[in-house]
């Protein structure tokens, strides 16, 4: 694998760091005027997700990630695994529950999310910043109660919970913020 | 990609009030204003900054780092003090606070020493700030004391790379020397603690770079930094004028770029041939100026105090 160099350190670039893959959050070049560069980093571990500061000396090489991020369309769950397919190719990838996480519960058969791969395995699943859901269960509306905004727990299809105003019915759609799990708006039919 | 500069015009009318002020306060004090060459035939060895080489009609010149040599050959052949602003140039070297291209007012005084250079440091930021700031001074092993508990003259290696590592997490400190270790203490640890403006001084003379040894103790060198908060501002020295200790300087930053793999300069014979004729006891310091518009105009990026950015 190619090693990459800490000036070509930005956010978003795919590491090697203690063996496992790592992902670039922030970098800063810290070096005094007639001293040693440092590039001081925070980095997010691929397979674990934790969050970690680093510091390099200015000019170390690094071992590069072979990390991929691939459009797919998820496909269906066998229980242990998550299947998903690379479109264009038809190529199939099953994913374990650690490299699913809590994605799953975005996830809905042939929708599209980004796989990230690791040596070729998916070590990371990222459902679309927004999706369309149906309400699967929820207590029943109140009607008329629209300008309250008051707020009640609704079950999505995929198994989501999240908080949606009093108004809203099961077998209703709703658009959802994945990243905070925050209902945005009723989807017309 | 916007064609936009990364200043507000605003801040490049400071920029120009700025250096309406610093060519008064010059005058004032009948400090003559020079130009010298960005490009030279060698470059300064230390083995820190990297150079940006340019090409003539197949010579290789360099981008200085610094227009020390050529104003220390304006003032050996006479010159008496002398100040500029011009731009550096330094490979690598960008971030929030770094530009690879980036302005220095750099001054020297006939007679004075570094504490009444940064005498005249606080008079001219007091002018150029428009207000009586409050000025610290302590020495660079009160600072290590004071902000870190380390006392760098009574400490060995082993030692020290243990308090890096208590003290900086995720560093492989079994890497860095003794100077490597001090400077991310000072970058990392101490830098983040610091309020105001201050004077550190009497750094270790393993980072003397151009600056005598004091008088008092062979193990520091007269040479000092200012910081506004934890940003970097200015470099400074009682100059050294004595050839020979210049050249074995010079030749053992080469020794060292060596050992690291990077490339060797020819030494600058033109500077050493003016040490070896007399340069005039002086103090004399680099004064980031985009930075001290961070500071007066509450900047948070280098990029802001720059018209344009490359």
């Amino acid at each position: 694998m190619a090693s990459v160099s800490t000036n070509e350190f930005r956010s978003g670039l795919k590491l090697m760091i203690d063996g496992d893959p790592c992902s670039i959050i922030e970098n800063e070049f810290v070096k005094p005027g007639k001293g040693q560069a440092f590039n001081r980093v925070k980095i997010r571990n691929l397979k674990t997700g934790r969050v970690l500061d680093k510091t390099f000396k200015s000019g170390e090489s690094l071992e590069a990630a072979d990390v991929i991020d691939i459009d797919m369309q998820y496909l269906y769950s066998d229980g242990e695994f998550w299947h998903f397919m690379v479109p264009d190719t038809f190529e199939q990838h099953a994913a374990d529950a650690n490299a699913v996480a809590d994605s799953h519960l975005w996830l809905k058969a042939q929708d599209a999310c980004q796989v990230t791969l690791y040596n070729g395995n998916p070590i990371s699943v990222t459902p679309p910043n927004f999706v369309e859901l149906e309400i699967s269960d929820t207590d029943p509306g109140l009607k008329g109660d629209t300008a309250q905004g008051g707020t009640k727990p609704a079950t999505l299809e995929t198994g989501a919970v999240v908080k949606v105003p009093l108004f809203l019915e099961i077998g209703e759609k709703v658009r959802v913020d994945t990243r905070s799990g925050e209902y945005m708006s009723r989807v017309k039919k | 990609m916007s064609w936009r500069p990364t200043a507000t015009i605003e801040n490049l009318q400071q920029r120009a009030r700025i250096y309406r002020a610093i060519r008064a306060f010059f005058a004032d004090r009948d400090v003559l204003e020079v130009e010298t060459p960005l490009l030279s035939r060698t470059t300064n060895p230390d083995p820190q900054v990297t150079s940006m080489a340019a090409h003539n009609q197949g010579q290789t010149l360099y981008l200085q780092t610094s227009p020390e040599f050529a104003m220390k050959r304006l003032l050996a052949a006479g010159s008496g003090s002398i100040y500029q602003i011009c731009r550096a140039f330094r490979e690598g070297e960008k971030g929030r606070r770094h530009h690879p291209e980036f302005t220095l007012l750099e001054w020297y005084r006939i007679g004075f020493d570094y504490q009444a250079l940064m005498d005249e440091m606080e008079q001219l930021i007091d002018e150029l700030s428009g207000r009586n700031n409050v000025y610290r001074r302590l020495s660079y092993r009160e600072l290590l004391i004071e902000y870190a508990g380390i006392d760098f003259l009574n400490i060995e290696l082993a030692e020290l790379r243990t308090s890096c590592s208590e003290l900086v997490s995720g560093t492989n400190v079994r890497e860095l020397d003794f100077d490597q270790c001090l400077d991310l203490l000072i970058s990392l640890v101490i830098a983040p603690q610091l309020e105001g403006y201050l004077f550190v001084y009497d750094y270790p003379i393993s980072q003397a770079a151009l600056a005598r040894a004091s008088s008092d103790n062979p193990l520091l060198a007269e040479r000092f930094e200012l910081f506004y908060n934890d940003l970097e501002l200015a470099n400074g020295f009682s100059e050294l004028t004595d050839a020979g200790l210049q050249r074995s300087r010079f030749e053992k930053d080469n020794r060292l770029r060596a050992s690291k793999g990077l490339p060797e300069y020819p030494l600058d014979d033109a500077f050493l041939a003016a040490l070896e004729s007399g340069m005039p006891d002086c103090a004399g310091v680099a004064f980031g100026i985009d930075r001290l518009l961070m500071v007066l105009l509450g900047l948070d990026t280098i990029d802001q105090a720059l018209s344009f950015t490359s």
